[in-house]
């Protein structure tokens, strides 16, 4: 069984990210990267493919920019790639899901399907869980450790806001993976090259059979965050203790104590 | 119109967080029903008529004890079909975001997640949530159908609790038998008494530079920086943090280099956090971290380097050794706060 994965492009993390003038997001030269999150599902999925006897194949839902993360997974040593078009609004993860799950559907005999933490441009993680409903199957977030595939079951230790738990589940399955879960291979010098000849192939809705519902959320504007007007007010002292007495006094001052 | 809050809970207690969803709820409007699963239910839907609920539906079922997915969204979805609320709230922690999404994709409605202001105009509802890991501030509307919204945790304020207030618990039965439940929990390892980042108001967080421990690291080390790095969390932070009843974080060059687990991490990888104190120890302040704790309302930064980027963040600086002056902090704030 093959195992798919979702990416997208996101601006490099150390880039400046603004809302210009006009009201669209730039981040002026800075490359583009796969979304943070996801270096550790598209590692996941090479390993786990091999696990399931199948293709590790990656998609990204969105627009033509989330080709650089598909070549960047093909280079990784994804086997596959496809992208398919959506909406120009990437908020309604209601309409992410559905096209996904159109997607896992088309690719056929997908026995896990694995999704990074979030999406760091969006905001969210919530077209995991959804594609998990849309495709009907089982949805086990949050996982720091895989410990076996397989036979129609996975198992896993997962991390929750109380602890860490194990976890049994059935397949087919989808999962978010977090940071830590392995050590993301760096692309090869043959992978680079093959996968910058690569084609990838462009679905619509259309193609995947999918119905798209109609917008159920709709982005009003993209703003740039209050400046954090703080005057910094360096703590002065003849001593340690001299500077921590004074530290202290100013944080019952503010309250915060 | 009328709000459905998912009240959170963990063995037979209320997550208090939920106290903020119900909040934000009243805000909306004054028919709130809290929907409470698990141990203790009815109690628990009590605590939230307290705290702001007006009508509760609970279910106190075996198999809801533990949450779970499958099984807590088949039973929220039957609520959302049967009640048709306007809106569904909860607050955005891990299990908030999956159960409120996977409920709005079952009933092909409009969700927004980890939202931080949230209003409503007539009919529409318009909320307003950090993207780009807080670089940016994204406004968005769901205009028809039942709304879903997740909360960042922090961003509402709880009321403050009317002991005169009581609902009459209306229990309904689960949706899922066990034997239709996919997901069966083997183990759960319990980290007690450990507040989480998403909710402390209080945070202390060591970067890179925690590495410069003066104390010399044992022959069997292994690696010398690692050992320096960890005692460092273990022996100077985290008696800060105790003292504090706050949280310990880390940047990401901390987590990377191995010092600390991710699950510490705060940025734009690891936890977006808001709490009123953030106290930043030999952190840079490279962007990355300053995108997940930029929004605290009052942050302190201590590091020797007074050119360190934090420095611009923080509205109180000490140019110090954090290994020099952290030890005289807690003593001091022990004196002073009388522990």
């Amino acid at each position: 069984m093959h195992v798919v994965t979702f990416t997208r492009s996101t601006p490099d993390t150390a880039a400046k990210v603004e809302v210009n003038s006009s009201g669209a997001i730039t981040w002026g030269d800075a490359a583009t990267v796969v979304n943070p999150w996801d270096e550790y599902s598209l590692e996941e999925s090479i390993v786990r493919a091999k696990d399931l006897g199948g293709k590790a194949v990656v998609v990204a839902v969105g627009a033509e920019m989330h080709n650089e993360a598909l070549k960047h997974s093909l280079a990784m040593g994804l086997d596959e790639a496809y992208r398919v078009e959506a909406p120009a609004d990437p908020t309604d993860t209601l309409a992410f899901a559905v096209l996904a799950a159109a997607a896992v559907k088309k690719i056929g005999d997908v026995g896990l399907v694995i999704f990074g933490k979030e999406s760091i441009d969006i905001g969210t993680d919530s077209h995991a869980y959804q594609t998990a409903r849309k495709l009907g199957w089982t949805m086990v977030s949050n996982v720091s450790k895989i410990l076996s595939a397989g036979g129609g079951s996975l198992k896993v230790e997962r991390i929750t806001e109380h602890g860490k738990q194990v976890v049994t589940a059935s397949l087919p399955a989808v999962i978010t993976v977090l940071k830590g879960i392995n050590e993301p291979r760096y692309p090869s010098f043959i992978g680079i090259r093959k996968a910058s000849k690569a084609t990838i192939p462009v679905w619509s809705a259309g193609d995947l059979g999918a119905a798209l519902p109609g917008k159920t959320t709709e982005l009003v504007a993209y703003q740039n965050p209050p400046a954090r007007e703080v005057k910094t007010e360096i703590i002065e002292g003849a001593s340690m203790e001299e500077k921590a007495a004074k530290l202290i006094d100013k944080l019952l001052e503010e309250k915060v104590l | 119109m009328s709000v459905l809050v998912w009240i959170e809970t963990f063995e037979g207690s209320m997550n208090p967080s939920s106290r903020e969803a119900l909040a934000a709820a009243r805000g909306l409007s004054s028919t709130v029903t809290a929907a409470v699963f698990g141990k203790n239910a009815a109690a628990i839907a009590a605590e939230a008529a307290q705290y702001g609920a007006t009508a509760a539906v609970v279910c106190d079922d075996a198999t809801l004890h533990d949450y779970r997915l499958e099984p807590y969204a088949a039973l929220l979805t039957k609520l959302v079909q049967e009640h048709k609320p306007a809106v569904v709230l909860a607050v955005a922690t891990a299990a908030g975001r999956e159960l409120l999404s996977a409920s709005a994709a079952d009933v092909d409605a409009g969700i927004l997640s980890d939202v931080v202001e949230l209003t409503l105009n007539g009919d529409e509802l318009h909320a307003v949530k950090p993207a780009y890991a807080g670089k940016i501030i994204s406004k968005l509307a769901i205009k028809s159908g039942t709304k879903f919204v997740t909360l960042r945790g922090r961003a509402f304020k709880p009321l403050d609790a009317d002991p005169a207030a009581s609902v009459s618990p209306v229990a309904v039965a689960p949706v899922l038998s066990e034997a239709q439940i996919p997901v069966k929990i083997e183990a759960f390892e319990k980290e007690s008494g450990k507040v989480s980042l998403n909710d402390a108001a209080i945070i202390v967080s060591g970067g890179r530079g925690i590495a410069n421990n003066p104390k010399a690291a044992p022959a069997d080390a292994g690696d010398a920086a690692i050992w320096k790095a960890k005692d460092g969390f273990a022996s100077v932070l985290q008696p800060l943090v105790d003292t504090l009843g706050g949280a310990l974080g880390a940047s990401r060059a901390a987590v990377d280099a191995g010092f600390i687990p991710y699950e510490y991490q705060v940025g734009q990888t690891g936890k977006n956090v808001n709490p009123d104190l953030y106290i930043a120890c030999a952190i840079s302040g490279a962007i990355q971290h300053q995108a997940g704790m930029r929004n605290s309302k009052l942050i302190v930064a201590i590091n020797k380097d007074g050119e360190a980027p934090i420095f611009k963040l923080a509205r109180y600086g000490v140019v110090e050794d954090m290994y020099a002056f952290v030890p005289v902090l807690t003593a001091e704030l022990k004196k002073r706060l009388g522990k």
